[in-house]
């Protein structure tokens, strides 16, 4: 934390991320529909940054969804939530690094409802010990992984083999940042740069060599709404906001969208498959859709690992123009394989491939 | 009897969320259910702070209460510190507690969510997961989604994955004592009991509509509350 005087009217604003040692937990959407981001994060921490990363095979849902679709009451999530960190304190950890921001914003809201309300603390201890005999402690550090991996920003700048600049113009990449809603504007304190400043994203844009837009449903949510997608009958809700960041973005001509939130990864992404069937519309250069990429894939990406790896050919909207402009060389052949290299036929109706 | 408004006070998300709330509308300015649905948080904090019974039964019986996405960008805004997305939790929570979610219906969807959502937390230990997420009911996950249905285990598995194993990783089976515990929690904590209401409460209505609810996603009720939309959620009230 810089805590320097020309700094001191930042304070606030700025967030102290735990350097080393963490308890990481997954997230149900990413890991299902983005898994190769949550491996990639392993293994650049442990493998590329050299940190020490713990994962828990008994960590569990953190039942964030059923909570905000209103099935789960706050009592039971709590108790959930204890148990994970019942885990971490198990383990011999005390520094927590959270993959999702649905997750993230739960863990924020019960920390503070246990400093508001104490008596909700003694009764999740209570209930806990209860149900499965274990004890908890509330972790020292609590970051988001997009937390850390702007902390290292820097470092893999360092080591990074490519830069956000499009090879064609010498000028750098135009990129939309997106953060989620729980990731700060619930408890600004918990965010890198609060939720009127969030550095988050465009901390690690500007480290790489992009440029970041600035456009006015930039902080507008994605649409998600829990129950607004989870039940068709509510998906207009979700398009509806997405289309208006889109249209708000598209003259700006972003180059990709970087993400830290599941959901809002994935929406973006569909939604603009969505708006294609459905209207005839996209809202990129040339007639091709924006790729939405989480920062792990950004990160990996100027690192120089293998798109295909990355898991970039299982969004809707498929990247081979951006990776164009990157100037990374990719094998269209390894696109869809087997681990041991075997063809798989490839899906047909993708966005962005002709 | 207790009133509505003592019900509603003994959830601490009311408490928090509903301070002294000055009308100014900002809540109602940044919201995106605002933007799209006859909705108005403005209004809703209004209506409770009334402290009338028959108000506060009329929102819990209402859609106006299923509009909002949770998305919580009112917590930022409001100059005094309230946020009506927790007062809506807490109406919400209690309309399905007193059965009156099956008047609205948005409401009515609550049965689809704990069939779909409820039913995975305890089935596989995740809210979602790949296999949970069928293609028929979510088309515009696209083509890709269907490709990856198809072939989850050799994707998950060249990514790294322990795909519906035990151990490590993305998409790993969550072993049987972790989802016991996870079982035990919801019976501790009440989570169990409030599903069970869901599904009582959702059963009473759909008998009187005619349907049957059969099991999880392949019942006659399950369809009707998942896709029906009258189309009137974004207009004004006459």
């Amino acid at each position: 934390m810089d805590t320097s005087e020309n700094r001191r009217y930042w304070i606030d604003y700025q967030k102290e991320i735990a350097d080393d040692h963490f308890f990481y937990v997954r997230s149900c959407i990413r890991q299902s529909f983005f898994p190769g981001s949550e491996q990639f994060f392993l293994k650049m921490m442990r493998e590329i940054l050299g940190k020490d990363v713990y994962e828990n095979p008994s960590h569990t849902t953190c039942t964030g969804i059923g909570y905000h679709t209103d099935i789960v009451p706050f009592e039971t999530i709590m108790t959930v939530i204890a148990r994970h960190f019942a885990l971490m304190k198990e383990a011999g950890y005390s520094n927590i690094a959270i993959s999702c921001v649905t997750s993230f914003g739960i863990y924020t809201e019960i920390i503070e409802t246990w400093k508001h309300f104490p008596e909700t603390l003694e009764k999740t201890r209570e209930n806990l010990y209860k149900a499965t005999g274990r004890e908890f402690d509330v972790p020292e550090n609590m970051a988001h992984t997009s937390d850390i991996v702007y902390k290292f920003r820097n470092e893999i700048a360092s080591k990074a083999k490519y830069r956000l600049i499009n090879r064609h113009t010498g000028k750098p990449l135009k990129v939309v940042e997106h953060i989620g809603c729980h990731y700060s504007k619930m408890f600004p304190k918990y965010g890198v740069g609060g939720a009127e400043f969030p550095k988050v994203l465009s901390g690690m844009i500007e480290a790489w060599g992009g440029e970041v837009i600035d456009y006015p449903e930039r902080r507008h949510c994605c649409g998600f709404g829990f129950r607004q997608y989870i039940v068709q009958a509510n998906r207009g809700y979700s398009l509806s906001n997405s289309v208006k960041k889109f249209e708000s973005m598209k003259p700006y001509r972003p180059d990709f969208i970087i993400t830290n939130c599941p959901g809002c990864n994935m929406f973006m992404d569909r939604w603009q498959y969505a708006m294609r069937e459905m209207e005839g519309k996209t809202y990129g250069e040339n007639g091709l859709a924006i790729p939405v990429l989480t920062y792990e894939e950004v990160a990996g990406l100027v690192l120089g690992i293998n798109p295909w790896e990355l898991g970039l050919q299982y969004h809707m909207v498929q990247s081979e123009p951006l990776l164009d402009k990157l100037g990374i060389e990719y094998d269209p052949a390894e696109k869809y394989i087997t681990k041991d290299g075997n063809p798989i036929p490839a899906p047909e109706n993708l966005v962005n491939i002709s | 009897m207790e009133s509505l408004y003592d019900q509603l006070m003994k959830d601490v998300r009311f408490v928090e969320g509903l301070k002294a709330c000055l009308n100014c509308g900002v809540c109602t300015a940044i919201c995106p259910a605002a933007e799209f649905y006859n909705y108005d948080p403005r209004k809703i904090l209004n209506e409770v702070q009334k402290k009338n019974d028959e108000t506060i039964e009329a929102l819990l019986k209402s859609e106006t209460i299923w509009y909002c996405g949770e998305c919580m960008s009112c917590k930022t805004r409001c100059p005094r510190g309230n946020t009506p997305g927790l007062v809506i939790m807490a109406l919400r929570a209690l309309s399905q507690k007193l059965g009156y979610f099956t008047e609205s219906e948005k409401g009515r969807q609550q049965f689809a969510i704990k069939r779909t959502v409820g039913e995975n937390i305890f089935k596989y230990g995740y809210c979602v997961a790949t296999y949970a997420v069928k293609p028929e009911l979510h088309p515009e996950q696209g083509p890709v989604w269907e490709f990856i249905i198809n072939h989850s285990r050799e994707i998950y598995e060249r990514l790294g994955s322990k795909y519906d194993e035990l151990g490590e990783g993305p998409m790993r089976k969550i072993p049987e004592d972790a989802r016991e515990e996870l079982r035990r929690i919801f019976d501790v904590t009440g989570g169990t009991s409030f599903m069970n209401l869901i599904e009582e409460h959702s059963k009473r209505k759909a008998e009187e509509l005619g349907y049957q609810t059969g099991e999880g996603t392949n019942s006659e009720y399950f369809i009707k509350v998942y896709t029906e939309n009258s189309g009137k959620h974004n207009q004004k009230e006459p």
